[in-house]
């Protein structure tokens, strides 16, 4: 304890960088916890993960920064995740550039993971080698000799297992450590585009290392119309530099392999087993199939459980408020606006919990890249690429980091149009919205022996979600012209067993950022709509508000009269004060502003079947579809929505509100039109226009319309 | 002199060959970086469900590429003559 503040602090900035599948993130978590954030680069989107951790050393405190860079094959970028890592490491005076970086290596894969590492050695920026999965390379007798590497590229080399959590405080040791810079080059780039590199030496900085300037005479050929002039006129020609410089590099890294590694690593025998199966003509798809319905069906019946858990949670809260609070509008406020809301919010957490779980499964044990494999040459045909498949099926979580991940299709075009049709994918934002729906007017009824109505009904939507999404890609591929080539090169790699805190950090971060970005949203809009539905304008909304005060004060029966959430379901109970109080209610809320902003649109969306009090939920769920649910018990007053929606009548005609085609054509409303502000802000700025989320929403909108329409009229 | 070169797209699964040269620049400078270099030796592992893309063995690991991207890669096959 003595002489606590003459302890010295040291700050470090650190960065991991790796090839894509090199375990990074998993070592990220190893290294980090529960301590890291997701923020996003200055400018652009890209995910950036940091961590602070403080860390006593040698009687030091070192206060470790870290950033986990998008994964990246080399330092010349070919894509916007790729663009982040280069910058970062590159440039000069941004406030991410690394102190140290630690280049995390498949130890099963060495050679390609020299590549990049050698990069970094010339950029001469302090740097740890961690050969990483060093666990499966002696488990296939493949044997590194890391202290010989170490000596021969003039970095330290250590063997971690992130998995396994194998050398991690080794490795933090040496995070802690010296940092020193690489004590020679990898390459000796001089001769490569040598006047190009003297040019930029003369005029930028002449202390530049050769490959700095070499570097940067690259870079600043591609982004600055002068520079590109400059270079040209002296024969710079980026290709052929770069090949020269690829070459020379894997010469380098056939001589360190030769001398630091043992035999070549086989592949794993059970890998080439299941590629045979998951990537077959007839059961690569078969499977695919398989684990999507198995992948709905949980969501649906899985999640059923928690869920009832909270609302029951949420219904025994407000009974225990309504029954304690003094009676009053802020109680009124705290029931009826902010626990609905926020139950709509928290009632998600099962199902988007799963749903990137099965994600996360699916992404890390390698079986995403095969998708990719066997559904590209389909993706093709209708103007995608294999990599849509990802966003696409991210796009059943949630479209925004779905749309996002497009960064990885560098062609424009196909980006774009992946872009464009993601958000048509079931989102797990209409999840609650179908599921609400389908058991209002879904009979829950087992078919053909194992099938639940419910589920098939619930599938149903998700694949309507999936040919909508198919075919406007095929549309759109139809009307954007573009000359630009399309890659595919990418790697397929090795199968692994999902790692379970991996996908618990996931689920974490997913949920995370859903209960405070979009909770955020939901509940502010569920405050709004108490305060819009509880206030009207003129005089008879007054009158009928006295003539409720003064019914309750006469009321019997009900326990103290303050909501009507508390009549049963039992109608024979009903006293002829409560089924006046219900309608006096329903009629106030008619008269609020609530009711009257529906009854303005009510017009519009009649002949979809639409009443007024679903007009409110529709302007209301503009912000994000799930407020639907939340709205709507708003509107009645209930967490307990299915009951009362069930009882909901049509106050001219007396027939059910909910019926079949009300509840199709709500649904098929909710599967087209792009009722997401998110969505709608980040194809704006992934696109970097207006043009673009404009288009979106207008098409999703005219669709939406003309399939509700259609149905309702058909159906009813 | 030796036999014309052929192109990776011709080659059917389990064939291996030896990477000569490539026909597309900027294709190449992205096969370079992930480690296909002249010289090196691949073979066709698997080709995915309507011919297309193909999958390749190269320097320990698995790179799948479509087909007229294989074509742009010359090769010399290796011939196992007994």
């Amino acid at each position: 304890m003595e002489a606590k503040d003459t302890i010295p602090v040291i700050s470090r900035k650190v960065a991991l960088v790796g090839n894509p599948n090199s375990g990074k993130s998993t070592l990220f978590n190893a290294l980090t916890g529960l301590h890291q954030k997701t923020g996003n680069f200055p400018g652009v989107t890209v995910d950036k993960k940091t961590a602070r951790i403080k860390r006593k050393f040698q009687g030091k405190i070192v206060e470790l920064h870290y950033t986990d860079l998008p994964g990246t094959y080399s330092l010349y970028p070919k894509s916007l995740d790729e663009v982040v890592a280069t910058t970062v490491l590159t440039t000069d005076g941004n406030e991410d550039k690394p102190d140290l970086v630690v280049i995390v290596a498949d130890a099963t894969n060495l050679k390609r993971s020299l590549f990049i590492a050698g990069q970094i050695i010339d950029f001469n920026i302090p740097c740890i080698l961690a050969l990483n999965m060093i666990d499966e390379a002696e488990k296939a007798d493949f044997h590194i000799d890391k202290d010989r590497l170490s000596n021969r590229l003039g970095i330290p080399v250590i063997e971690v297992s992130a998995r396994e959590k194998r050398g991690i405080t080794e490795l933090e040791d040496l995070i802690c450590g010296e940092a020193p810079e690489p004590a020679y080059r990898f390459i000796d780039s001089s001769n490569i585009a040598e006047a190009s590199q003297n040019l930029i030496k003369k005029e930028i900085n002449s202390e530049l290392k050769d490959y700095q300037a070499l570097h940067k005479a690259h870079r600043l050929f591609e982004l600055s119309a002068e520079w590109n002039e400059k270079l040209g006129a002296i024969g710079f020609s980026p290709t052929s530099a770069q090949a020269e410089e690829s070459l020379l590099r894997y010469g380098i890294i056939g001589e360190h392999i030769k001398e630091c590694t043992g035999k070549k690593a086989e592949r794993p025998p059970l890998n080439r087993k299941l590629d045979k199966i998951l990537t077959h003509k007839y059961w690569g798809y078969v499977f695919f199939l398989l684990i999507m319905v198995i992948v709905f069906q949980s969501l649906f019946f899985l999640a059923k459980f928690p869920m009832e858990w909270i609302q029951a949670g949420f219904e025994f809260l407000q009974t225990l408020c309504i029954a304690y609070f003094p009676k009053g509008i802020l109680t009124d406020l705290f029931v009826n606006g902010i626990l609905s809301g926020l139950s709509g919010v928290v009632i998600f957490i099962p199902q988007i919990a799963l749903l990137f779980m099965f994600i996360g499964l699916l992404e890390d044990s390698g079986y995403m890249a095969r998708v990719t494999f066997i559904m590209d040459k389909l993706m093709r045909r209708i103007g995608l690429h294999g990599r849509s498949v990802i966003p696409l099926m991210s796009g059943m979580a949630c479209a925004v980091p779905a749309i996002m991940s497009t960064r990885t299709i560098s062609n424009w075009k196909e980006r774009i149009i992946t872009i464009m049709v993601t958000p048509l994918m079931s989102c797990s934002a209409r999840l609650p919205v179908y599921t609400l729906l389908i058991s209002l007017v879904i009979p829950n009824e087992i078919v053909l022996g194992i099938f639940n109505l419910q589920g098939l009904a619930l599938m149903g939507m998700y694949l309507l979600g999936f040919i909508s999404t198919i075919s406007a890609a095929w549309v759109i591929s139809k009307i954007i012209q573009a000359k630009e080539k399309s890659w595919f090169v990418m790697e397929l790699p090795v199968y692994r067993m999902p790692k379970w805190s991996t996908i618990f950090y996931t689920i974490f971060e997913k949920v995370k950022v859903f209960l405070f970005d979009a909770g955020k949203i939901i509940v502010a809009i569920a405050i709004v709509l108490w305060v819009l539905s509880s206030y009207g304008p003129g005089e008879e909304f007054q009158k009928t508000q006295l003539e409720i005060t003064i019914l309750k004060t006469n009321s019997v029966g009900t326990n103290d009269g303050t909501t009507i959430q508390n009549i049963k379901d039992d109608k024979s109970f009903l006293s002829t004060n409560d089924l006046e109080l219900k309608k006096l209610e329903s009629k106030k809320l008619e008269l609020s502003y609530a009711g009257r902003l529906g009854k303005f649109v009510e017009p519009l969306i009649r002949p979809m079947g639409f009443d007024w009090k679903i007009g409110i939920s529709l302007i209301t769920s503009l912000a994000a579809r799930e407020v639907f649910v939340g709205t709507m018990s708003t509107i009645y007053g209930t967490v307990d929505l299915q009951t009362r929606m069930k009882q909901e009548r049509d106050p001219e005609t007396g027939k059910p509100v909910y019926t079949l085609a009300t509840g199709i054509s709500l649904m098929l409303f909710y599967a087209f039109a792009l009722q997401c502000m998110s969505t709608i802000a980040v194809v704006r700025r992934e696109t970097k226009s207006w043009k673009w989320p404009i288009i979106q929403f207008t098409f999703m909108g005219v669709l939406a319309y003309l399939a509700s329409f259609i149905a309702y009229q058909l159906l009813k | 002199m030796t036999e014309p070169l052929d192109n990776l797209a011709s080659l059917k699964p389990g064939e291996k060959a030896v990477i000569i040269s490539f026909l597309d620049e900027d294709l190449s400078l992205k096969l370079l970086e992930m480690g296909c270099t002249p010289g090196e030796e691949v073979e066709v592992e698997k080709i995915a469900p309507f011919g297309d893309p193909i999958a390749i063995n190269i320097s320990g690991y698995v790179l799948s590429l479509r087909r007229a991207e294989a074509s742009t890669v010359q090769i010399r096959k290796i011939v196992l003559d007994n």
